[in-house]
């Protein structure tokens, strides 16, 4: 990632647990993001450039939301689709470019003056916020309150949601349990506001990505005086250009414009609507009934039209040109678990990687546009460092190479093949589809494999991920997935190839990478500051885990989104996945 | 309707009720007919399936639209009731003529009190509140003899006593002063002692109503008490018709002989068995040809050949006694006297 | 009410409470003990509640704030403590009241569940008390005629489509008619949409006229049938033929006679019915992304969030309940029979 003017700084390692928001490399060769002409309904017309452009205020733009946010507090969500919308109530330190294409990559300062200044070899970040911003309720937005904002998040028990990355870098004093249980603690040591504008970060190592932690909603601003606590969600103040107007946790809630936000402070936000209503737990067919009919704008969750819209928009010509399908940096994967016999052996890991049918796959997850691109390697395209490798061809019509995947079996001593048990989560079609879809193609070389259902929410933290269930169900392959947060290397790599964030009690997603010697290459890059060396070492990394054969790789998504109609400024921000909710605006 | 000429209140006429079904047409009644005034009480006699029931129902209307076909004539005070609209004969159900049943307790709906289905059944043919109907009720129940009637009016079906129960029937049966009274087996369902007070009161209410009375049953201890004139049914025909006396006295049918054989009397000496009619009723759909009685008839043989094929008609033997055997009078007599008489 | 009516209905509320409570100790006990058998243990559970990719730590720390590691019967013990008498929720900065009845916390959002609850009941009553008069009447009306009309083509068409109104998932049905009715007709109210009765009657019907129609639909089906034979079976009674014979009108016999005396089932099954259904109509509400409790059993039994689930089962509980009771009370009301009892 090609950070501008950061200073570069050595950053030492510990291994980090840094889970980074979703974003989206869009490959559809249209990115130059400039306007022209894009106002009539095309296919992918909101991909890498913005669809009808406006300067039209006014409006109430309709959202609704298939599920709920995990919270409308900035210090306790994890969603993208969440970091992407609280935008819209808050102001963080920097922010992403709201553009459309590689452009968004590009971080820019939102409530400080300019991207945060980096000392003591980076492990110290300085930021200078903006004089004059206002809350709603007029008083003025101080660094104190910054500091606040990030100190809340450090009570786990009352914020467990959020991403834990502050507790890992700063500099706190031993045990502190954020500002309600630790109360009166001086945490100057890790954070100090030397005057009413500033704001310096100390850390426990230098970190060369500091900016990326001052982007999150974490960093919004909080009144400490006007803290409630867990009930902050329910009225969070706003530092943006709108403010909550009525929250009904679970049904709706509605934003209104905030007359304290002066747009000269804000190059950012457009702020075209007047307002927001957002409906909770939508049924998902209701939802895309309703974009269809025009009775809504907005899906927020980003997640794309259900499986029996998919069909319809995709099939009739009309709809289709109301269609995004925007690719993201997620990849769906089935693990290969070494702790399950034969699996032990590489040579039969191999086999996997040679005897699956990869067209099947991708036809499992919905297809080349509902699904995605079939993957041959673990990083998505859209993280720098990727190269596209394919160390298991699977012949020109990409359904597998059979010879060489009985040869690798007669290797590893299973020349008739074996039995083994594949899981799957039951709640996800796809990934039954998926099970299924392996079922068949490893039968060719005599794998036969066992369907296991489990449930979705319990799958990594009873299941898959519990070593001992694993191994003692013989959970030998497991459907897997993973999504940046956003995108770099690390974040994406370290959750899913570390062999040490496999816990035994349960919880990891990384369900099969035991690899010290990717472990070793993991600490190097972080430790490395020189990009292009640090990018490569992604790479080798990537290279290194296909060489293993933890991973089968499946396809890299793509999300089939649906244009409402009305809509301005539209355009799918490659950093979260979703459209730029910021930027959205309604026809006049 | 078709006015005829009305010598009696209830008359009668080649009645022919006829029920198709799917394995043949059933012929409950075959040409029946009797008159009966004022103020009288007939007595229909007969096994069940002879027919006797089917008449009543007939009589009142109450058999299923569509599923009994009715020939011959019906007349109550001149005015035909086959034939006429339904609406007619519903108009006359329970004001004119009523009806009460064998089992007061299926008969009643459990649901609602008895004094509700009193009142109900006055207030079908009065015009009057319900005030008036109440006390309406409770004069009849007290004159029924049922104790403490304006407590009882509000009792259900199932807090009386069987006899108490068919006498609230009874008081439900005559709330409007009906000139025709069909007790269907009244009695069957009662104990012996209860029985004669049933049958009592039913004498009594005609004396003081001066309606006309039929009683239907298979007991002939029943209408011994109460009928002036008697009719026994079998197989769908009147085989024997007369006074009560005469049909005591001087029975002429073989099976008036069988019914008065089978019935159990304390005044016969315990060691003496029952004489019981031999064989079945026969099949309503397939009447043996002839005499419908011959199958079972003991002195069937007597008469040549012809109760086999030659149906006896009902013929007058003196003073409205009537018959319908091959029997000859003389024979009939003698055997009477000579085998019947004694065994009883 | 004469005495003994009063003991009968106190005994049996204080019989209902006792089932609420042991209706609570096993959904406890299924939430707590099933994962335990299969091996799970406090973090393995609260790591489920703790955000994507909490650390160990924030994982302990989420299993003792929900009490995982007290042992199931003082946790037990707490939660019926928080019942009566209420509890209170430490949050740092405040303290929150939980005051009683105090079903708890939601795991996942924090929110007490007893006001979740309190807010969902409406939209499920309105549900389905609307449906069943529809589905009484009209299911008991086109039994009554099919009875009549035993063999007929009306009958034999009514009963045809009943069949076909109990075989159909109402989810297929409630989307076919949402897809139909509301998006290419526009007659109807779009899903999601709840107008409280108080605020605006006339709303009220319009957000509810499809949903009522479509779980109408449903039961009337039941209903006609069972009504029809019911009524096939009352009016061969003695005591038909005595209404006759008394020179009632047709039409009063049917319905005064004979339909008074099918409806004791007929009830019966309404009450157990309404009282399933007041617990959460969970198809219909769904397929119309109505917020009532059975929407929010869904979610909580997905979310694995423990005091929904109670909050959710003990108010069926307490519904169906109270409907058995209800239904008993109005047997004795319709079949004085039964008094003596």
């Amino acid at each position: 990632m090609k950070h501008k003017r950061l200073i570069p700084a050595i950053a030492a390692g510990a291994a980090f647990v840094m889970v980074l928001s979703a974003c989206g490399g869009s490959d559809d060769g249209n990115g130059d993001g400039s306007g022209g002409d894009n106002k009539t309904p095309a296919f992918n017309a909101g991909v890498g450039k913005v669809f009808n452009q406006s300067d039209a205020k006014g409006g109430i733009i309709k959202m609704a939301d298939n599920g709920e946010p995990d919270s409308l507090d900035p210090a306790d969500t994890y969603y993208g689709y969440m970091w992407d919308f609280a935008r819209l109530y808050g102001r963080s330190l920097v922010m992403f470019k709201p553009a459309p294409g590689k452009a968004s990559e590009e971080l820019v300062p939102d409530l400080a003056e300019d991207l945060g200044e980096a000392s003591d070899e980076g492990k110290t970040w300085t930021y200078k916020i903006r004089k004059g911003i206002k809350y709603e309720d007029g008083t003025e937005v101080k660094a104190a309150d910054v500091k606040y904002g990030v100190l809340r998040t450090l009570d786990r028990e009352a914020f467990p949601n959020g991403p834990e990355y502050f507790k890992q870098f700063l500099n706190l004093p031993e045990g502190y349990a954020g500002p309600y249980k630790s109360k009166g603690v001086d945490t100057s040591s890790a954070i100090e506001t030397p005057d009413d504008y500033t704001v310096v970060f100390h850390l426990k190592t230098p970190f060369a990505g500091f900016d990326y932690l001052a982007m999150l909603p974490q960093t919004f601003p909080v009144p400490e005086a006007k803290d409630t606590g867990v009930n902050y969600r329910d009225h969070v103040i706003s530092s943006g250009p709108y403010k909550f107007d009525k929250v009904e946790q679970g049904k709706q809630f509605t934003l209104v414009r905030n007359d304290q936000w002066d747009a000269k402070s804000d190059p950012n936000r457009p702020a075209l609507p007047d307002g927001y209503e957002v409906t909770l737990n939508l049924a998902q067919s209701e939802i895309d009934n309703q974009l269809m009919s025009g009775d809504l704008h907005v899906h927020v969750t980003g997640t794309g039209v259900g499986s029996a819209a998919q069909s319809q928009v995709l099939a009739d010509e009309t709809s289709k040109e109301n269609a995004d399908n925007p690719t993201i940096s997620r990849l769906w994967y089935t693990s290969i678990n070494s702790n399950v016999a034969p699996f032990d052996n590489k040579d039969c890991r191999i086999a996997i990687e040679y005897a699956t049918d990869r067209t099947s796959y991708q036809r499992a997850m919905g297809g080349e546009l509902a699904g995605g691109d079939i993957a041959t390697n673990l990083l998505p395209p859209a993280i720098p460092g990727y190269k596209k490798f394919d160390l298991y061809p699977a012949g020109q019509d990409n359904k597998g190479d059979l010879e060489k995947a009985k040869d690798h079996l007669k290797k590893c001593g299973k020349p008739d093949g074996f039995d083994m048990n594949i899981a799957y989560r039951n709640e996800r079609d796809a990934e039954k589809a998926v099970a299924e879809s392996l079922q068949q193609s490893l039968k060719r070389v005599g794998i036969n494999l066992t369907l296991k259902g489990y449930a979705q929410g319990d799958y990594f933290s009873q299941f898959v991920g519990l070593p001992s269930f694993a191994k003692s169900n013989g959970l030998g392959l497991v459907v897997n997935g993973w999504g940046a947060d956003w995108n770099d290397g690390f974040g994406y790599l370290s959750q899913i190839v570390d062999s040490r964030v496999i816990r035994e009690t349960g919880g990891s997603s990384n369900v099969s990478v035991r690899d010290p010697k990717v472990d070793q290459m993991l600490d190097e890059a972080v430790a490395e500051l020189d990009d292009a060396k640090r990018e490569k070492l992604w790479s080798d990394i990537d290279r290194q885990v296909m060489d293993d054969a933890f991973i089968l790789p499946g396809v890299v998504a793509k999300v089939l989104l649906y244009r409402g109609k009305g809509l301005t400024n539209v355009y799918v921000n490659e950093q979260f996945g979703y459209y730029d909710y910021v930027s959205l605006g309604l026809e006049q | 309707m078709t006015e005829s000429t009305a010598e009696h209140f209830l008359e009668v006429r080649d009645l022919h009720v006829h029920f198709p079904t799917d394995d043949g047409v059933v012929k409950s009644v075959d040409g029946l007919s009797f008159a009966l005034e004022k103020g009288k009480t007939l007595g229909i006699v007969g096994e069940s399936g002879s027919g006797k029931s089917v008449t009543s129902l007939s009589i009142m209307g109450l058999h299923k639209e569509g599923t009994a076909r009715i020939d011959g004539e019906i007349l109550l005070n001149g005015d035909n009731l086959v034939g006429a609209s339904r609406e007619h004969v519903r108009q006359l159900r329970g004001k004119n003529m009523a009806m009460i049943f064998q089992d007061p307790l299926s008969a009643m709906h459990p649901y609602y009190s008895i004094g509700n289905q009193i009142i109900e059944a006055y207030r079908i043919h009065h015009q009057v509140s319900k005030g008036v109907a109440r006390k309406h009720a409770i004069d009849l129940l007290d004159r029924v003899g049922i104790p403490n009637p304006a407590h009882r009016v509000d009792d259900y079906p199932h807090q009386f006593s069987g006899g108490m129960r068919q006498r609230a029937m009874i008081a439900m049966a005559l709330s409007c002063d009906p000139e025709l009274l069909i007790a269907d087996e009244p009695t069957t369902a009662l104990d012996v002692t209860v029985q004669a007070q049933i049958l009592d009161l039913i004498r009594d209410l005609q004396g003081e109503f001066n309606s006309a009375v039929i009683i239907i049953t298979h007991d002939l201890g029943v209408v011994a008490e109460l009928a002036d004139d008697i009719l026994v049914m079998y197989a769908g025909r009147c085989i024997e018709y007369g006074t009560a006396d005469d049909i005591f006295r001087e029975p002429q049918h073989p099976y008036t002989w069988g019914l008065l054989g089978s019935m159990p009397r304390l005044d016969r000496e315990r060691s003496e068995r029952l004489l019981p009619i031999k064989g079945t009723p026969p099949s309503l759909i397939n009447v043996p040809p002839g005499c419908s009685f011959h199958p079972r008839c003991s002195f069937g043989h007597l008469n040549g050949g012809a109760s086999e094929t030659e149906r006896p008609a009902l013929r007058d033997v003196g003073n409205g006694h009537q018959i319908a055997c091959h029997l000859s009078a003389a024979d009939r007599l003698r055997l009477w006297d000579t085998e019947i008489k004694p065994k009883l | 009410m004469p005495p003994t009516v009063i003991t009968y209905i106190v005994r049996r509320l204080f019989a209902a409470v006792v089932l609420l409570f042991i209706v609570s100790a096993i959904t406890f006990s299924i939430f707590f003990l099933v994962p335990k058998i299969a091996g799970g243990t406090p973090e393995s559970m609260a790591s489920r509640y703790a955000g994507r990719a909490a650390t160990e730590e924030t994982v302990k720390l989420v299993a003792d704030r929900l009490g995982f590691y007290d042992p199931v019967v003082v946790q037990y013990g707490n939660w019926v403590k928080g019942v009566f008498v209420g509890t209170q929720y430490d949050l740092g900065s405040t303290v929150a009241d939980c005051p009683a009845p105090c079903l708890g916390y939601s795991f996942i959002t924090r929110q007490p569940v007893w006001e979740d609850l309190l807010d969902r009941a409406p939209v499920t009553m309105s549900l389905a008390v609307g449906a069943a008069v529809l589905w009484l009447v009209a299911g008991v009306s086109i039994g009554v005629l099919s009875a009549l009309k035993r063999g007929t083509v009306f009958d034999r068409a009514t009963m045809g489509i009943a069949l076909a109104g109990v075989s159909l998932p109402i989810f297929f049905t409630g989307l076919i008619s949402l897809t139909f009715f509301t998006y290419t007709l526009g007659w109807t109210a779009r899903g999601g949409q709840f107008t409280p009765f108080s605020e605006n009657p006339g709303e009220w019907a319009y957000d509810l006229i499809l949903p009522w129609i479509t779980l109408a639909f449903l039961f009337s089906a039941q209903y006609a049938r069972l009504t029809r034979a019911g009524m096939l079976e009352t009016m061969n009674e003695d005591y038909i033929r005595t209404a006759r014979a008394k020179g009632l009108r047709e039409h009063r016999v049917v319905v005064k006679h004979g339909l008074r005396g099918a409806l004791t089932p007929i009830l019966t099954i309404f009450g157990l019915d309404v009282g399933l259904l007041l617990g959460g109509a969970i198809l219909t509400e769904t397929a119309f992304s109505l917020k009532g409790l059975g929407d929010y059993a869904v979610r909580a039994i997905s979310g694995n969030d423990l005091p929904k689930v109670m909050g959710v089962v003990l108010f069926a509980a307490f519904f169906v309940v109270i409907a058995n009771l209800v239904v008993d009370l109005l047997y004795a009301v319709v079949d004085p029979r039964v008094r003596k009892s």
